[in-house]
């Protein structure tokens, strides 16, 4: 038998017992061997005591996607390991603190390694915290990782301030991997040998704060909320340095507002937030649309609606970012393929704002904003495209119009400290100079020649979104076409290949501009498939609807899941092969059975 | 008013070019349209966070604003209480007239205890904010009054306070004459002292306090005021010049770091 070129690592326990450190330890290693990796984390709501376990899928080659069941489980606790033992594959096996948690009864499918943390590690420290570094270190040196790399990373985690810290783990890990050379042995053939290229590791979040800071955004301003907060939290230590502000407003209100303002006075200005904050965001988005000046909105959407599921991931807000604010305006919508995206997506979304000035929405959700992955650095160009718009060096006295009525619709700017180019930025209706048309007398010429102006942007935003709006993966005779949008992408290009490897040939069309939806381009591809169905992680068929209302084109089946668990790869397929079939059902949905995760309910 | 806050500004002989007026939405907020500055009418209850964007954006520019006390005190008042906590260097003015004036005379936060009106027929049952005594208490930096019966006293006021390094509050009592009769300018006038001819000392927060606090007579000029570090001077991303002239892009140093983090 071929030994497997991946495995797939569970590392559950509650918050606080060193999951997160275990899997940032266990990823940059991973970057720095060669290997490929990605890290999900699947966590419940902390307010009791919830388990977070952490899914790792490792392999010798680059791993977009999270995978399924595991074949290692590093369990910090007794809950975990009776928990998921039935998440098993075949020939697995879970590590863990043999002081603490003893093996169930019942026997288990997986191999059960219970080590003796305390005995091992007696002299050294009694801090129970230091178990994830000793199961970390056993796991390890049975993937045949080599020690001088895992040493390296467990150094960069504690970082230069805290040496003893680090030696201190240095120290226990060399406890376990000792431990694991003599006692344990690998449960089935893994072949794990990276190609030695060091590599990075970048969640999605941490590329939206890259991309910020390379594209030259020197205004954040956000209020905490899970999934976006982490943006935040990236940017805070380092803002100031890349010239930068970073503000944590008083609520969300204050911190789209305050972008608007920053975004007006010159600057490129950003926020994060996701769907309740970005709900109480939209009046000032349209705003931004009215004044037209640039803003950019990071939506990283959670289970809905009002504050659902903090934790879990949905594709729930499309209709949310596609209606924001009330009334007609200009703005472009982008929904992130990937932490590499996300990067090229906030740069482009300024240069859209500034060169069209308007808001422009990018859509992430926890899936790909707390994803965790393994790249190459050469993904991440520096030089990027900055596109700063037309504005105004000095005018006449008297003479400037803001809202100049021009062809393309983009009147040049003149930014606060411009000779000669005061003017009043209204909100109400407005001529040209700014003036209000809404109150003393509404001019109904004036008002439709506005809205026509502020509208007739869009045709340059088209133009500009058209290429890269969507993708188009595999070949366009395929029996199934696989529709999709934003953080889904690698799952169902896996999902794609996999039913291409069993026979089926498939294509796959994940779409990354919604709006301007990209129409003309989609629908002649969409009208020759064969079999479409659209995926998506929520009930309503989001993209279904839109890509109907904007296409007139119906996607026949849907494959869908909502219960706050991102797709998998597995359960995916097969449920791609029953939409093959000749009676297939119009709607399918999945929910994560498998995974069998406890739920509390608060 | 308008003519109070044009002559604040000519006596400050302010480049007109760097000021920045914004407003809320209201009766009051359509006043930067009567100025030949920049001006930005934003949305109800939000001037001040847009005007804050703005200050950080660009602190080389001097930022009024102005709005009325629904906007400011109503479904602003969560805007309100932290600017003042930031202390970014702002002139806040609002116009009191103790009612909501553009949505034809509703109770507003000030209005008193009793106030019959088109929302509160059977007497507000709410008793009054009161904006200076929360002003004082809150961390601004410069708490003052006016009214607009006092036009050459509230210009005095608005130019002190525009003067201020730190955030200022002026609250103006501003009869409208067509929404509340009862606040008239004729019941204002024999409530009115001002405070400069009073032996004040602005710097004694609890003689503020009182002066905020006063039943018998409502005093009109400068309450309080402090020298405090301001938000710029204490922010580490603007120590340099302002943002808006802060390079865009990144040295090769500087992204071989940031990338060096990430391996
Ligand atoms: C979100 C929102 N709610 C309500 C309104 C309607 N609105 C416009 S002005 C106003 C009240 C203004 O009162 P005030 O701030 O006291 O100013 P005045 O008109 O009295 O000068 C209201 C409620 C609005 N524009 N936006």
């Amino acid at each position: 038998m071929d030994a497997r070129r991946e495995a797939v690592i569970w590392i559950g326990g509650e918050a606080g017992e060193g999951i997160a450190s275990a899997g940032d330890i266990f990823m940059k290693t991973a970057a720095r061997c060669g290997l490929g990796a990605f890290a999900h984390n699947s966590y419940q709501s902390v307010i009791r005591g919830g388990e977070v376990v952490l899914q790792i899928r490792v392999g010798a080659h680059p791993v977009l996607s999270q995978g399924g069941k595991w074949d290692f489980l590093l369990a910090l606790n007794q809950n975990v390991l009776n928990h998921y033992l039935p998440a098993a594959r075949p020939s697995a096996a879970a590590l863990f603190n043999a002081d603490s948690v003893k093996p169930p009864e019942t026997s288990a499918a997986a191999s059960l390694h219970g080590i003796p943390v305390g005995e091992l590690t007696r002299d050294l420290s009694n801090s129970p915290v230091m178990q994830n570094t000793i199961l970390l270190a056993a796991l390890m040196r049975l993937l045949g990782i080599p020690w001088d790399i895992f040493v390296g990373s467990i150094r960069n985690q504690f970082g230069k301030r805290k040496p003893q810290l680090a030696d201190l783990n240095v120290a226990v890990a060399r406890r376990g991997w000792d431990h694991a050379e003599k006692k344990l042995s690998l449960p089935g053939p893994i072949a794990l040998e990276g190609d030695g290229k060091r590599r990075m590791v970048i969640t999605g979040n941490q590329a939206i704060g890259l991309g910020a800071v390379a594209g030259g955004c020197k205004f954040y301003s956000a209020y905490p909320m899970t999934p976006a907060s982490s943006i935040m939290h990236w940017l805070a230590p380092r803002a100031a340095r890349y010239g930068m502000l970073m503000k944590q407003a008083e609520d969300e209100l204050a911190a789209i507002n305050m972008a608007v303002g920053a975004g007006y006075a010159g600057v490129r200005a950003m926020v994060g937030t996701s769907g309740g904050g970005f709900a109480l965001m939209t009046e000032a988005i349209g705003l931004a649309g009215m004044i037209e000046a640039p803003v950019v909105a990071v939506l990283s959407q959670r289970a809905g609606p009002s504050t659902g599921l903090a934790t879990k991931t949905e594709q729930g807000d499309l209709f949310q970012a596609l209606g924001a604010s009330q009334g007609e305006y200009p703005k472009a919508v982008l929904a992130a393929l990937d932490p590499v995206d996300a990067y090229y997506a906030v740069i482009e979304a300024h240069n859209l704002a500034e060169k069209y000035q308007m808001p422009v929405i990018v859509m992430s959700d926890l899936y790909l904003s707390e994803r965790n992955v393994v790249v190459d650095p050469e993904n991440f160009n520096a030089r990027v495209p900055i596109e700063r718009g037309e504005t105004v060096r000095e005018a006449a006295e008297g003479e400037y119009l803001r809202y100049r009525d021009t062809v393309s619709g983009v009147s040049p700017r003149a930014l606060p400290g411009t000779p000669g180019g005061m003017h009043i930025a209204a909100s109400d209706e407005h001529n040209e100079m700014g003036v209000l048309i809404s109150d003393w007398y509404t001019n109904p010429t004036m008002r439709t020649r506005m809205v026509e102006k502020r509208m007739r942007k869009m045709n340059g935003v088209r133009r500009d979104t058209a290429e890269g709006a969507f993708l188009c993966e595999g070949p366009e005779d395929a029996d199934l076409t696989i529709v999709g949008w934003g953080s889904t992408y690698h799952v169902l290009e896996e999902a794609r290949r996999a039913l291409t490897d069993s026979g089926h040939s498939a294509q796959l069309i994940q779409f990354r501009t919604l709006w301007p939806f990209p129409a003309a381009g989609a629908l002649p591809i969409l009208q020759a498939a064969k079999r479409c169905v659209c995926v998506e992680n929520n009930q309503s068929g989001q993209l279904a609807r839109l890509v109907r209302q904007e296409t007139g084109f119906s996607i026949p089946f849907a494959v869908r899941k909502y219960d706050g668990e991102p797709f998998s790869a597995g359960p995916l397929v097969q449920a791609l092969e029953i939409c093959l079939r000749p009676k297939a059902p119009a709607v399918q949905t999945l929910i994560s059975a498998e995974l069998d995760l406890p739920v509390t309910y608060e | 008013m308008l003519n109070a806050l044009q002559n604040a500004f000519a006596a400050l002989d302010l480049d007109r070019r760097n000021l920045v007026v914004v407003s809320g939405i209201g009766c009051s907020s359509d006043l930067p349209h009567f100025l030949n500055v920049y001006g930005i009418h934003t949305l109800h209850g939000r001037a001040l966070p847009v005007a804050q964007g703005i200050k950080m954006a660009n602190k080389e520019l001097t930022v009024v604003v102005t709005g009325g006390d629904g906007d400011g005190y109503g479904i602003g008042a969560g805007h309100f209480l932290h600017a003042m906590r930031r202390n970014l260097d702002l002139t806040y003015i609002v116009m009191d007239n103790r009612i909501y004036g553009l949505t034809t005379g509703q109770a507003s936060p000030t209005s008193y205890k009793g106030h019959k009106t088109k929302s509160t027929p059977a007497g507000n049952p709410e008793c009054a904010l009161n904006p200076l005594a929360l002003a004082v208490a809150g961390g601004a930096t410069f708490v003052g009054r006016g009214f607009s019966g006092e036009p050459i006293h509230l210009a005095e006021t608005m130019k002190r306070a525009i003067a201020h390094k730190g955030f200022s509050l002026v609250d103006v009592l501003s009869p409208c004459v067509t929404w509340n009769k009862s606040f008239s300018y004729d019941y204002y006038r024999p409530l009115i002292v001002k405070l400069d001819q009073d032996r004040h000392d602005p710097s004694d927060r609890d003689a503020a306090l009182r002066q905020a606090l006063r039943e018998d007579k409502l005093p009109i000029g400068v309450l309080y005021e402090i020298d405090e570090p301001t938000f710029a001077e204490e922010e580490p991303s603007l120590q340099g010049g302002p943002l808006v002239r802060s390079r865009i892009g990144l040295t090769d140093e500087e992204w071989a770091a940031l990338m060096d983090e990430f391996s």
